[in-house]
């Protein structure tokens, strides 16, 4: 980083000014949730945690809580357990319209949401299913998807057959083989599978506004409380903790990932953080 | 290893399609109980999936294989008393030198501290004692060829299957792998089933060798015989360096035959002398090995029959031995074509070697010479 030619130039200025960009809106977040006055403006009043308080003590807030956590949950591993399959099946076998179906389940990454989320809601009305947070879980786990498969794609590819083989030749069977050896060495890939759909699902807006029925998530409820501006710094609270737990979630997604690699004395290729 | 004794591997009429690939094209094969046995070939003539229905990762399109008198047909590879030691090694990265090794007694009844005793008599068989606690993928290429040596032998299979082992290996790391190897495989017994490309590794290590090519055994030979009396001239120039002069025929009768060679004169030859596997070639052929034919110093005289004068025509020192291309005196009288051979002399220490456009005297016997029909 300290190479010469970067010295000086306006380079480095323009690298500055970008991360400022990049993250000092989120810098606001903390504080403002600390701030006493009411109005999302400088100067600062001066310091509080009523907004913590008040948030805490908000029914709908944690109502809204749990449902974004229970849908994430579920969704990364519903998501990350098909990718798994997803993924074994496209690195170790040869089938007839492997491709083409590869790209199918790719696909919902690339669609516009709300073409997902409006022809999913159209099925569902259809078949008479109940708008509920497992509507929205459904709706989740197919946009997640795509995105654990890259992952683990990544991670079941990078493996050498011969290490189930040898494992199977030794005696084991194809499921413990599979379950001593290669689980193991592509657990940094499932981690982060789970991390990534985790955190996608958690700030998905378009899917949860459309299936979630009266149910209300985070996103949603954000979204409802930003016409009222007295609940605006309670809001900044909540993000300052959404900010918070995501900062956690990926150390300790980093933490397992260096630590699968330190393991097997792979060469670090450069991770999410 | 007497002739009599009951085959370890048998393949009978084997066949293996990958679709419309004909990749195993009906291998008859018999390994006897004890043997270092060589598949050698070039890349994709079918070794390596010949090794593969072995152990029982690829099953077969029609034929049969038994392991020691036993049809293979509804035994996994995990149940099949064969272990593999493959390419990469395969070792597991996650685990520590003891624990490799150990893998394969995890479904062994016998208590931990026995389990201890084998993996560390294992180590020391393959010349690791005390490296059980390492990680494995902090070894060295030789140090895990090792290590998958000793993981495989620790549940004392009745075959040892070795896929290309030594390739990834540097060439002095080879070389003292190959000695090890014959050395290990004597000490334990077993029969060792080994998949190479490489002739020389072959050669040096087995006791058998199966040549293969498109799918099917062109030769079947102890390693003396395979390079004295190749089949045909595809395995002659497979294995070592063979020269070709084309023959004409002259005479042929109860299996001998009397051939004209431009540059070497009439010779007349033996059954034992001559190859019929190449109906389909261009014409009659006369092959033989570098080292058969002796340059002949100014006023020496040779115990063998026949001499031929020739011009050197290019030499490659190698320290040890040169190697010397020569135009045959009269070479080109069949075809008006001047055709050079390889000769192979060991270097007398002090002595000069000849320089290029050198005459020299050339002395051979009919002996050394195989007739390719």
């Amino acid at each position: 980083m300290s190479a010469g030619r970067f010295q000086g130039g306006g380079l480095r200025a323009y690298t500055l000014f970008y991360l400022l960009f990049l993250y000092a809106p989120i810098l606001l977040l903390p504080l403002f949730a600390f701030n006493s006055g009411t109005i999302i403006a400088f100067p600062l009043k001066g310091f509080t945690t009523d907004w913590f308080v008040q948030m805490w003590g908000n029914a709908t807030l944690r109502r809204a809580l749990t449902n974004s956590l229970t849908i994430a949950m579920s969704a990364s591993v519903l998501a990350t357990c098909f990718g798994i399959f997803a993924a074994r099946a496209s690195t170790r076998f040869e089938f007839p319209g492997k491709t083409g179906i590869m790209g199918f389940i790719m696909l919902p990454m690339v669609l516009p949401e709300i073409i997902v989320a409006m022809s999913l809601l159209v099925v569902l009305l259809g078949v008479g299913a109940e708008l509920s947070i497992l509507t929205v879980i459904i709706g989740h786990t197919l946009i997640c998807m795509p995105y654990g498969i890259a992952i683990l794609s990544t991670a079941f590819a990078s493996l050498d057959r011969s290490l189930e083989e040898a494992a199977y030749d030794l005696g084991e069977t194809k499921w413990s083989a599979f379950r001593l050896i290669t689980l193991p060495l592509v657990m940094p890939g499932i981690i982060s599978s789970l991390l990534i759909s985790f955190t996608i699902s958690l700030d998905e807006f378009i899917i949860a506004f459309f299936l979630a029925g009266n149910e209300p998530t985070l996103p949603t409820y954000i979204f409802s409380q930003l016409r009222f501006p007295k609940q605006i710094p309670m809001i900044m609270a909540l993000g300052t903790v959404l900010v918070a737990l995501s900062i956690i979630l990926l150390a300790i997604g980093e933490y397992f990932r260096r630590r699968g690699i330190a393991r097997i004395g792979g060469k670090d290729s450069g991770g999410f953080l | 290893m007497s002739d009599d004794s009951s085959p370890m591997i048998e393949c009978r009429e084997l066949q293996k399609y990958y679709g419309d690939y004909h990749a195993l094209r009906g291998i008859d094969l018999s390994i006897r109980e004890g043997e270092f046995f060589s598949l050698l070939g070039p890349s994709g003539c079918g070794k390596t999936t010949l090794l593969r229905v072995i152990a029982g990762f690829e099953d077969i399109s029609a034929g049969a294989v038994l392991i020691d008198g036993r049809h293979m047909e509804d035994v996994p590879a995990n149940r099949r008393p064969t272990n593999m030691v493959f390419q990469s090694y395969a070792i597991f990265p996650h685990l520590s030198v003891a624990e490799n090794v150990a893998f394969g007694l995890r479904r062994d009844p016998r208590p931990k501290p026995e389990k201890a005793a084998m993996v560390e008599e294992a180590l020391e068989m393959v010349g690791l004692r005390g490296y059980g606690g390492r990680a494995a993928h902090a070894l060295s290429g030789g140090q895990r060829q090792r290590v998958a040596l000793a993981r495989a032998l620790i549940l004392k299979p009745k075959v040892l299957l070795l896929d290309e082992p030594l390739s990834a290996l540097d060439r002095k790391m080879r070389e003292q792998m190959q000695v090890e190897l014959i050395k290990l495989q004597r000490q334990v017994g077993i029969t060792f089933v080994l998949v190479t490309h490489d002739q020389e590794e072959a050669l040096v290590m087995s006791d058998r060798i199966a040549v293969m090519f498109e799918g099917e055994i062109a030769q079947l030979d102890e390693p003396e015989a395979l390079y004295a009396r190749p089949a045909s001239r595809r395995v002659a120039d497979f294995i070592g360096v063979m020269n070709f002069l084309p023959a004409r025929i002259l005479d042929e009768a109860d299996g001998r035959a009397t051939a004209d060679i431009p540059g070497l004169g009439v010779v007349d030859l033996p059954e034992g002398q001559i190859s019929r596997a190449d109906a389909d070639d261009s014409g009659p052929m006369i092959g033989f090995r570098p080292e058969t034919m002796t340059l002949l110093r100014p006023g020496q005289t040779s115990q063998q029959a026949r001499e031929t004068g020739a011009v050197i025509d290019e030499v490659v020192y190698y320290g040890d031995m040169t190697y010397y291309d020569l135009r045959l005196d009269g070479s080109a009288r069949l075809d008006g074509k001047a055709r050079t051979v390889r000769i192979s002399m060991r270097n007398v220490f002090g002595r000069d070697v000849p320089c290029v456009g050198t005459a020299v005297r050339l002395a051979w016997s009919p002996g050394s010479l195989v007739l390719f029909r």
